[in-house]
């Protein structure tokens, strides 16, 4: 078999550097409208199937025929530039798939907590994460119709928040808006290495 | 659910059973790559502009190295294929051991020289 003829040239195009971002918060709060609103291509969705054993704490009465469970994680794209690609996945909102979480954490340059005031709750067990992972977040307060509009201040102090830890409003739907957000977030995690290097 | 007529052996695939071909199946009952790790944001690139069935390769195998003309995610390639991530780092090795696609690993925050890359993101974003 011949493949020479379709060799390309070895090196003539280096590959770019990926780096990710995440989003996260409770079920229905806008994680993938975020995503879809600075994504250059609609959100794409791809899999994870855990077979039972990998399940921990996943209570399977009633469903004894099914052996494995699927994660769904939604994600988008942005190029930046020819050697430069930036990924935004938005987590799986269940907290029994935080090993999940953990692969997708890894190497994240930092995340958006999304949060809706109406269940502010919903957000807690992501703080929680990237506080004890020490992953740089900000959150950002999504503002759904209908919501009692809250001053950022009162939401920080009802999170518990570092005082570090940037609190913004968005509206998720909107492109301007998320970048906004993106921007402040890469602001922020730039600040926390340059802190973190200050330390060493 | 047992229907009643048919014979035996057909009684145990019902409705529930789901997708005819498993992922497994795509994969010859591997669950693990013979080489790499791929991580969902490593970037995939086919060294070749096509590839001729061969022993071993199968149509998921040609079908990445069809879109890894142009570079894909790990994610991506999993996304458009339909097919679920681990499934696709075991065809990925199988494909970096024939040197059929090149795959370059993401960048942590902690590999970074400097802010170069922070930066990058920061003025890229703005000018969306």
């Amino acid at each position: 078999m011949d493949y020479g003829h379709s060799e390309r040239p070895a090196g003539a195009t280096p590959l770019p550097t990926a780096i990710k971002i995440l989003v996260a918060g409770g079920f229905g709060v806008g994680k993938t409208t975020m995503v879809g609103a600075v994504s250059e291509t609609r959100p794409l969705r791809t899999e994870e199937v855990l077979t039972e054993s990998g399940v921990g704490i996943d209570d399977l009465s009633g469903v004894e025929s099914k052996t494995t469970t699927t994660v769904a994680m939604d994600f988008g794209r942005i190029t930046i530039s020819d050697d430069l690609v930036l990924y935004l996945f938005g987590t799986p909102g269940q907290d029994r798939f935080w090993f999940v979480w953990d692969e997708l954490a890894l190497g994240a340059i930092g995340a958006v907590v999304l949060a809706d005031t109406r269940r502010l709750a919903d957000c807690f067990p992501s703080i929680d994460y990237f506080e004890g992972r020490g992953t740089p977040f900000v959150v950002a307060v999504n503002c759904f119709e209908g919501a009692r509009h809250y001053r950022l201040d009162e939401v920080q102090a009802a999170l518990n928040l570092d005082p570090g830890v940037p609190v913004l409003l968005c509206d998720a739907r909107q492109r301007e808006s998320s970048k906004e957000v993106l921007i402040t977030l890469m602001e922020h995690a730039m600040k926390t290495r340059d802190a973190r290097r200050r330390a060493d | 659910m047992t229907v009643q007529g048919e014979s035996a052996e057909h009684q145990w695939v019902d409705d529930h059973a789901g997708p005819v071909v498993r992922p497994y199946a795509v994969t010859r009952g591997r669950a693990r790559p013979v080489t790499g790790t791929f991580d969902l944001i490593s970037l995939v690139t086919a060294t070749r502009a096509d590839v001729t069935p061969e022993v071993g390769l199968g149509p998921e195998h040609l079908a990445i190295v069809g879109l890894c003309q142009r570079i894909q995610s790990v994610a991506e390639i999993a996304a458009h294929l339909d097919l679920p991530v681990g499934t696709i780092r075991v065809l990925l090795g199988d494909l970096v051991a024939r040197s059929l696609v090149q795959v370059r690993e993401p960048r942590t925050t902690a590999g970074l020289p400097d802010n170069s890359v922070f930066e990058a993101v920061i003025n890229g974003l703005r000018a969306l």
